[in-house]
């Protein structure tokens, strides 16, 4: 097989704060293939986003990467210097962020902002610039692009801005996309509009994307892949499949049955008990064990370690659930 | 548009109407213009003459009018036209207020923008403490201690006066010749102290706030540079309170000018009022103020614009 | 008042060097201005306590300085430490008395403003604007120079400049408080107006007016200074330190620094003293006013 396109290795990233340290991401490995999708789901403060910013080298004080590899391509770039890095952000590797409102800058047009990729990462003269901006943006589905370009951020709504984003990042033909939380702040009905277009891009671009989500429900329709997180650890990783129909940890399960089915309205929906603990007071053992109706005492003793469970699944829980477990 | 114009309109009518009443009260002008030993009658000549005699309310409407006819009455002191003695001293002011605005401009903002980018780094720290160091500087205080160590200890910049000047556009510039800088950096330095700091603090406080944005963020993901994101992206956003505040300082740069033009003995308008103040010489005094008022209203209303050419959300209203 | 005095509060302060080097220079000016004239030695008002062969006598470390001087005299033989102390208390006097003016007067209208609204609102703030567009500087000197120097003539005018910033921050807070839900069961409940302000809006617009009320302070003394540095603030027979500057200023050619030099350090410690204490403050308690 060949080389994975991304390869995160033991990725540490820790934050010093006032209260202490936190490992906001405390190990975590897993790989993303050329052209495939690969979901992050954990709920809020599980370090999804800081794994998506570790990436691309953008953790700002008091948050620094302590331990691990980023292999993209062969090459270590948390090793990489700043300089070296720009080089690789929004070229090699593009982000779209949760919030469509904020993250375009509203003194400057669309077009502008578009330009500025272009300007950054091509040698492309100002018209060859422009047009390609022009077929971005009805490859996005954005009407009149044209005229559009010469329009300010505050003159789109939600839904359009988000396409603008996405856009920008799909413009210098990155070959992995990160996308934090995409559709998150977004009407239900434009979600999945927007998914559809970010998978139908990616798979006309040939790119990868990692999608950073506390839905499962949207990484069930798009990703190939899923890695879960919790507490700043990978806890279960596998085909998305395999994982939504058997999963082998008992916090991916919870999630799952969270989930509202409209199918199914016996389905008694049910919620994980308690909250996501604070991180730096787990100590020893299993950092779900307090959340965990199947937890034993040596869940207290040792914290498990990702092993293979079945098929493509590898679980860190010492008492993995079975296959058809209901 | 309209509605702006009136407006502005309105404030110069509330100035003029508080200008004329608080004048009004300041003792009575006719003994600043006739001989000391002069008799009733020729008082009550005098006081005809200057129509100190009529109603408060016919005094101000024969004011107004005469103000829109554009005679703005004669010096008591000069025996000249009011605003012939301003408007030849205007250049003065003017060139050394935008001398002291450029220093503090040139100054403040990359430094606003470098503490306001790295708030934790000592560097920062230091400059906010020095900051707030200069809003708390007594102004006329500063210029005298540079006259001293400058002029008197070390005699090595003139104290007083204007340098030589080129007549440029029509206007009489000192700025265009040594003689005219070696003259105008002490006074423009004094002048400049306190609105440095504040353009600082608040070119500052906007960075901090604009760094924090997610579209910062996304431009870093971009692979933009730092300094293309600090002045590109960050500045440009946080420059909006900055311009609110340019106008407002650029009217107590004229305001602190008075001071500033005291102690180096600049000939200026501000100097101009101060002496007339002593003096009591009314019309000139008038004319100043009405003066400032307008100067102060264009600034107002440029603002504004400069606002939408920076933001492109607002309009003008 | 409670959360000024939470232990958060006291432990940010505690940790805060430069409010604590603010505070304890605005004590020490205090403490100088009210006792300071029982340490001194000389009244420098009373003529028959002053020699003229004194005069002009520098600092105690340079050559000619006098023990009994020790920054120097100026030339009636003044003690310059002593003008200063005395000086600081006429400065400081007005200072804080402007502050408390231009406060009851703009927190009365701001109160009036915010709560009622309408006509007085829109009459009340559209002068505040007009106001707002000219340098309160320019407009104290504009006043002083119609109504003759004296004590209370810069009283009015500070107060006349002073009252716009309490009546819009006040305004603001009252706007904000009257929309909650508790102000309009309390009118429910039959309170009136009056104390509806007094019991519910009032104590809560006044972390903001603490904040501000600081910050005015040490800006009334700075124009108080420039406007008696001009010769339109104190009369000479009550001399500021403003006034101390300016006086220095006629001998500062024949190489005598120390009788300008010294009151100006004065008031530029003073100011800075309370502008670094108001900095903390304004960053504790209300970390959106600027």
């Amino acid at each position: 097989m060949a080389e994975p396109l991304l390869d995160i290795r033991g990725l540490q990233t820790h934050f010093h704060t006032f209260g202490g340290l936190v490992k906001a991401v405390d190990g975590v490995s897993f790989d993303v293939k050329a052209g495939e999708i690969v979901g992050l789901v954990g709920e809020s403060g599980g370090g999804k986003s800081v794994i998506g910013f570790s990436i691309v080298g953008l953790i700002d004080p008091p948050g620094k990467i302590v331990g691990g590899e980023i292999r993209f391509d062969g090459r270590d770039i948390a090793k990489l210097d700043e300089r070296a890095m720009r080089r690789v952000r929004g070229r090699e590797i593009a982000m779209v962020f949760q919030d469509p409102m904020t993250s375009l800058n509203p003194v400057y047009t669309v077009g502008r902002q578009m330009d500025e990729v272009l300007r950054l990462h091509t040698d492309l003269d100002k018209a060859a610039r422009r047009a390609r901006c022009i077929r971005m943006l009805e490859d996005v589905g954005i009407s009149e692009a044209d005229k559009r370009l010469d329009a300010y951020p505050h003159q789109f709504s939600g839904g359009m801005r988000q396409r603008v984003v996405i856009a920008i990042a799909l413009l210098a033909g990155s070959r992995l996309i990160i996308a934090d939380e995409p559709t998150t702040a977004l009407d239900v009905t434009v979600q999945s509009q927007i998914l559809k277009l970010m998978r139908r891009q990616v798979e006309d671009t040939g790119a990868a994307m990692i999608l950073v989500t506390h839905d499962l429900a949207v990484v069930s329709e798009m990703a190939d892949r899923v890695v879960v997180l919790y507490c700043g650890r990978v806890i279960e990783r596998g085909l998305t499949d395999e994982i939504i129909a058997n999963p082998a940890h008992p916090y991916t399960r919870g999630l799952l049955d969270s989930i509202p089915r409209i199918a199914d309205r016996q389905h008694r929906l049910r919620q994980i008990p308690g909250t996501v603990p604070d991180i730096r007071s787990i100590g020893l053992g299993c950092s779900f064990r307090a959340r965990c109706s199947r937890a034993q005492s040596l869940c207290a003793e040792r914290s498990p370690d990702l092993a293979h469970v079945r098929g493509s699944l590898d679980a860190a829980c010492h008492f993995p659930l079975e296959e058809a477990a209901r | 548009m309209i509605k702006r114009l009136l407006q502005m309109m309105l404030v110069l009518f509330v100035v003029s109407v508080i200008v004329f009443l608080m004048m009004s009260f300041t003792g009575d002008p006719v003994f600043m213009v006739i001989p000391i030993d002069s008799t009733a009658a020729e008082i009550e000549q005098a006081r005809r003459l200057l129509g100190l005699d009529q109603s408060l309310f016919s005094q101000y409407w024969i004011f107004l009018s005469n103000l829109l006819q554009g005679d703005f009455g004669r010096s008591y002191v000069f025996r000249q036209p009011a605003m012939d003695l301003i408007l030849e001293r205007l250049p003065a002011t003017m060139e050394m207020v935008v001398v002291a605005m450029g220093i503090a401009t040139v100054i403040a903002i990359p430094l606003g923008v470098y503490a306001g980018a790295n708030p934790n780094r000592a560097a920062s720290r230091s400059i906010m403490a020095a900051s707030l160091f200069g809003i708390s500087l007594p102004g006329f205080w500063v210029g005298m201690m540079l006259i001293f160590f400058f002029s008197v200890r070390f005699q090595f910049l003139p104290s007083s006066g204007r340098g030589e000047t080129i007549e440029v556009l029509g206007l009489r510039l000192s700025i265009f010749t040594a003689d005219g800088w070696s003259h105008m950096i002490l006074p423009a330095v004094t002048l400049a102290l306190a609105t440095l700091a504040i353009i600082l603090r608040i070119t500052r406080a906007g960075m901090m706030e604009v760094m924090r944005q997610d579209y910062i963020k996304f431009a870093r993901a971009k692979g933009a540079s730092r300094r293309h994101i600090l002045f590109a992206h960050g500045l440009k956003n946080a420059l909006i309170p900055v311009v609110t505040i340019f106008g407002l300082q650029l009217g107590d740069l004229i305001a602190f000018a008075t001071i500033t033009e005291t102690i180096f003995a600049w000939p200026g308008t501000g100097k101009l009022l101060i002496d007339s103040i002593y003096r009591g010489d009314r019309p000139v005094i008038v004319v100043y103020l009405m003066l400032t008022a307008f100067i102060f209203v264009v600034i107002n209303f440029l603002v504004d614009i400069v606002y939408t050419l920076i933001d492109p959300r607002i309009t003008v209203k | 008042m409670n959360r000024l005095l939470s232990s958060e509060f006291v432990y940010n302060y505690r940790r805060n060097i430069p409010a604590v080097l603010g505070s304890v220079l605005v004590l020490v000016f205090a403490f100088l201005a009210i006792i300071g004239p029982f340490l001194v030695w000389q009244d420098p008002y009373d003529v028959s306590q002053l020699e003229l062969m004194d005069s002009f006598k520098p600092p105690v470390w340079l050559e000619g300085g006098d023990p009994r001087y020790l920054l120097g005299t100026d030339g009636q033989g003044r003690d310059v430490l002593a003008s200063i102390i005395y000086g600081a208390r006429i400065s400081a006097f007005i200072g804080l008395a402007a502050m408390i003016c231009s406060c009851v007067i703009g927190t009365t209208l701001g109160l009036m403003s915010g709560y009622y609204g309408g006509t007085l609102d829109a009459v009340i703030m559209r002068i505040a604007d007009i106001q707002l567009s000219f340098p309160s500087m320019l407009i104290a000197l504009f006043l002083m120079s119609a109504f003759g120097n004296g004590i209370g003539m810069i009283l009015i005018a500070l107060t006349a400049v002073g009252w716009v910033v309490y009546a819009r921050t006040v305004r603001g807070s009252t706007l904000g408080e009257i929309q909650k839900e508790y102000i309009q069961a309390a009118r429910v409940a039959g309170l009136s107006d009056a104390q509806i302000i007094r019991r519910h809006v009032l104590p809560n617009v006044l972390t903001p007016l603490i904040v501000v009320s600081t910050i005015q302070v040490g800006s009334f003394i700075l124009i108080e200074a420039s406007l008696s540095f001009l010769g339109v603030g104190v009369p000479i027979t009550e001399p500021s330190l403003g006034l101390l500057v300016k006086e220095g200023f006629d001998v500062l050619f024949s190489g005598i620094w120390w009788t300008s030099a010294f009151p100006g350090l004065f008031i530029m410690f003073l100011v800075f003293g309370i502008n670094l204490f108001g900095d903390f403050l304004r960053d504790e308690l209300n970390p959106r006013l600027r």
